[in-house]
């Protein structure tokens, strides 16, 4: 009769079941709470703290969208995804949007039917290596033996890279990160390859950083942005201009310090548009004119998540490169808010 | 007395010598050693070589553990420590952070569950205790407490996930409805047609009433505390939470699919058997990916069916199957002439399980179903790849903080140690469970 249990325990979930049939914005209001996917622990983009709140440059979009919508960054429910829950997870509606260091790729955008709103963080794949060793380039690298996480896009970048190179090298399968900082310290392998992010944050966590290198060369693409689902196009908007946002927020140089007082109004028409006191960018999104002034208080502009969560005043300590704004030679490039 | 040993030997002792105590070399620590670790030379050998092994990992281990980092805030902290102590070695400082513990041991205990509420699950752990008292040691404690026993089961969750009162209530008063409608229809036609009916009458109410009701008495009488959602569920708390519903239902089920298997009913018999073979030719993971994954595809979008609900079905469902085949071995080994003592005592089928056969079956398979539990509980932590927070992967959401980044032995540790304290009381009290049974067959 135990079996009756469950059977019971089943129906009363089944009777929580929402009628979901209009848009995501709608439900989102409604429920009050932003369903956000991401990752179970990534140092610098998604923690959970002692106490169970969520920090983090992933985690920040995911609160700037809950300010813009529910006027209230907390009013977001984290669900932690691994790299194998994480597109079912979005598909099948249990979050409304991933914030998962996600790499944009074509097969996932148009084959597993998600739509990438825009790109947080441009990574590449790098590697690496002991001082000792004495490489300073991975053309070096013949014949090395790397640590590398299997299953992930990581692995076959390599492959490509030695391949083309005409370069041959022994792989030491991994499955966790914290596995492969023991590998790699403990010398069972040359080199560690994974996102240029990810190496920075495990080299900090190095007693002594200054032993080992990251070598020049970054042998990949990898845009890693946040995706909501295909065909509902006005959630992916609100996502992707809170981004955005952000974005045009440093650019435009509002910052938490001062958008108290530019939020009066500027001289700037855009900035005035941005912040809803000029225009009706916001009616258009189908939210209240001072939504991107919210997701910019949330945490501050693209800039100031940057340097508090992964900058180089961080123990992760990375620079901005690729994802300096477009007039500062990098590649953050919002488009205008008109 | 004869006289035969006057020509043989030259003196007789003719009284009993006093008994004397066993010379210290057999008696005590010295004696017990003698015997034990030192009775021949290659005894001899082993031991010196074992004690040498088992001194040289504690000389590795023990400093290492005895690090004087239980205050650090980060593991660069630990390290200043270790330094300023002087323990470095040739690979940089060596010795534990149990700063991270310190920080972290409450979370990794009760995953996110809002501080404020630690009373309920700690409360509800309590209560599992006095609750699972009658059934393990039932010759101690009074026996109307089988009655909290069987109310424990709605008290459980209705602690830990909290919410209106009325919704443990109503699935209770499901079973309350089967039950008298059996009864009822059962007088009135047949045992079987009451059964079914019950059952249907039963399900009736709990997919297509219950709901109504509960809704129009919350209203009423909003009785009911803050609700947790499963979110917020991690660490031991759920591991336990897991593995204490799994072993509580597999057994049952394990029980019924182990008699359907031998049924003479063919339909059931095969429906046990595919149903065993199937669950056991499956890994518990891809299990665990058809719950999280699969099962939110086929279901219609926005269908919120709790995670940890269908973590729990497919983990109860895997130890069932196990079970049932642990039963199943103990129902082999009763000698054939059980069966017929027990038909010829006039005994039906039901009363025959449960007064001859299920005794001696189960007891014999205890170390089996002991077994079996411990193998589910361990196996808890799978869920840390379908992303529930469980101690595992906690461990991995603590490293992620750039304060603890790093850090491995000291997380794995602690975890292993909770992990073997809970496995090795199992372990104990299926040792004392078999002392207590043995009842002859020497």
């Amino acid at each position: 009769m135990k079996k009756s249990v469950l059977f019971g325990a089943l129906t009363v979930a089944g009777l929580a079941a929402t009628a979901a049939a209009a848009g995501t914005l709608d439900d989102v209001k409604a429920r009050g709470k932003l369903n956000c996917g991401v990752a179970t622990g990534v140092p610098g983009f998604a923690t959970p703290d002692a106490n169970g709140v969520w920090n983090g440059f992933d985690v920040a979009v995911c609160r700037a969208v809950a300010a813009a919508v529910l006027s209230d960054p907390m009013a977001v429910e984290f669900v932690p995804t691994t790299g194998k829950t994480r597109f079912t997870a979005l598909a099948s509606g249990e979050i409304d949007m991933l914030a998962r260091n996600t790499t944009w790729t074509f097969s996932r955008d148009v084959d597993l039917k998600f739509t990438f709103v825009g790109v947080n963080y441009y990574d590449g794949q790098g590697f690496m290596v002991p001082k000792e060793l004495g490489v300073s380039s991975a053309k070096d690298l013949d014949g090395a033996t790397v640590c590398i996480q299997t299953g992930t896009t990581t692995e076959l970048n390599l492959a490509d890279y030695f391949r083309i190179n005409n370069m041959s090298y022994e792989p030491v399968p991994i499955e966790t990160n914290a596995e492969a900082q023991q590998q790699y310290l403990a010398g069972a392998c040359d080199v560690y390859t994974t996102d240029a992010s990810g190496l920075a944050a495990t080299r900090a966590t190095f007693e002594d950083p200054s032993a080992h290198v990251l070598l020049p060369e970054i042998i990949s693409k990898e845009p890693l942005g946040p995706l909501v689902r295909h065909g509902d196009d006005e959630w992916g908007d609100v996502v992707r201009w809170s981004l955005n946002a952000l974005i045009a927020a440093e650019e435009l140089g509002v910052s938490s310090a001062n958008i108290a007082e530019l939020s009066k109004g500027t001289d700037n028409p855009e900035i005035n548009r941005m912040l809803g006191t000029e225009g009706t960018l916001g009616e258009m999104l189908g939210l209240d004119a001072e939504w991107a002034k919210r997701a910019i208080m949330a945490g501050g502009n693209y800039g100031e998540v940057f340097a508090k969560n992964i900058g180089e005043n961080t123990p992760i300590g990375l620079a901005r490169g690729l994802n300096a704004q477009w007039k500062d030679g990098g590649l953050q490039y919002a488009p205008p808010f008109r | 007395m004869s006289d035969t040993h006057a020509n043989t030997v030259a003196y007789v002792r003719e009284t009993m010598l006093p008994q004397v105590a066993p010379p210290a070399s057999s008696t005590g620590p010295v004696g017990w050693a003698r015997e034990n670790l030192f009775s021949g030379w290659f005894n001899t050998v082993v031991t010196v070589i074992s004690l040498a092994i088992i001194a040289w990992i504690l000389i590795g281990i023990v400093p290492w553990i005895l690090s004087p980092t239980w205050g650090a805030t980060s593991l660069s902290e630990c390290r200043e420590i270790l330094t300023a102590a002087g323990s470095v070695g040739e690979h940089g400082t060596s010795g534990a952070c149990w700063g991270v513990i310190r920080e972290r041991w409450v979370q990794l205990l009760f995953g996110f569950y809002p501080s404020d509420l630690y009373w309920r699950p700690i409360l509800s752990f309590v209560l599992m205790g006095v609750a699972l008292a009658p059934v393990l040691f039932a010759d101690r404690v009074p026996s109307q407490l089988i009655w909290f026993s069987a109310a424990f089961p709605f008290i459980f969750p209705w602690l830990l996930w909290g919410g209106t009162i009325w919704g443990p209530l109503a699935v209770a008063a499901g079973f309350v409805i089967g039950y008298y409608v059996f009864r009822i229809l059962g007088a009135a036609t047949s045992n079987l047609i009451g059964l079914v009916v019950g059952v249907l009458a039963a399900v009736i109410w709990w997919l297509f009433l219950s709901g109504y009701v509960v809704d129009a008495l919350a209203s009423v009488l909003p009785l009911g505390i803050e609700e947790v959602p499963s979110r917020n569920f991690g660490g031991f708390m759920l591991s336990i939470t897991i593995g204490v519903v799994a072993i509580a239902c597999s057994l049952p089920l394990g029980i019924v699919l182990a008699l359907g298997r031998q049924s003479d009913l063919m339909i059931v018999k095969y429906i046990c058997i595919g149903f065993i073979e199937f669950i056991r030719g499956v890994p518990l993971i891809t299990l665990l990916f058809v719950a999280s994954t699969l099962l939110n595809i086929f279901m219609p979008p926005g269908t919120n069916f709790d995670i940890i609900l269908r973590v729990l079905i497919m983990v109860t469902l895997f130890a069932a199957a196990y079970m049932a085949e642990v039963v199943r071995g103990g129902l082999a080994a009763l000698p054939k002439g059980q069966y017929e003592g027990a038909d010829s005592l006039g005994l039906d089928y039901w009363q025959a399980q449960r007064l001859v056969i299920m005794p001696q079956a189960l007891k014999i398979s205890i170390p089996g179903i002991v077994s079996t539990f411990i193998g589910v509980f361990k196996d808890t932590t799978l869920v840390s790849i379908i992303g529930l927070l469980d101690p595992l992967g906690l461990s991995n959401a603590i490293r992620a903080d750039s304060n603890w980044n790093g850090i491995v032995w000291e997380l794995y540790g602690f975890i292993a140690v909770v992990f073997f304290i809970f496995c090795f009381s199992m372990s104990r009290y299926s040792m004392y469970l078999e002392r207590k049974l043995r009842t002859g067959h020497k």
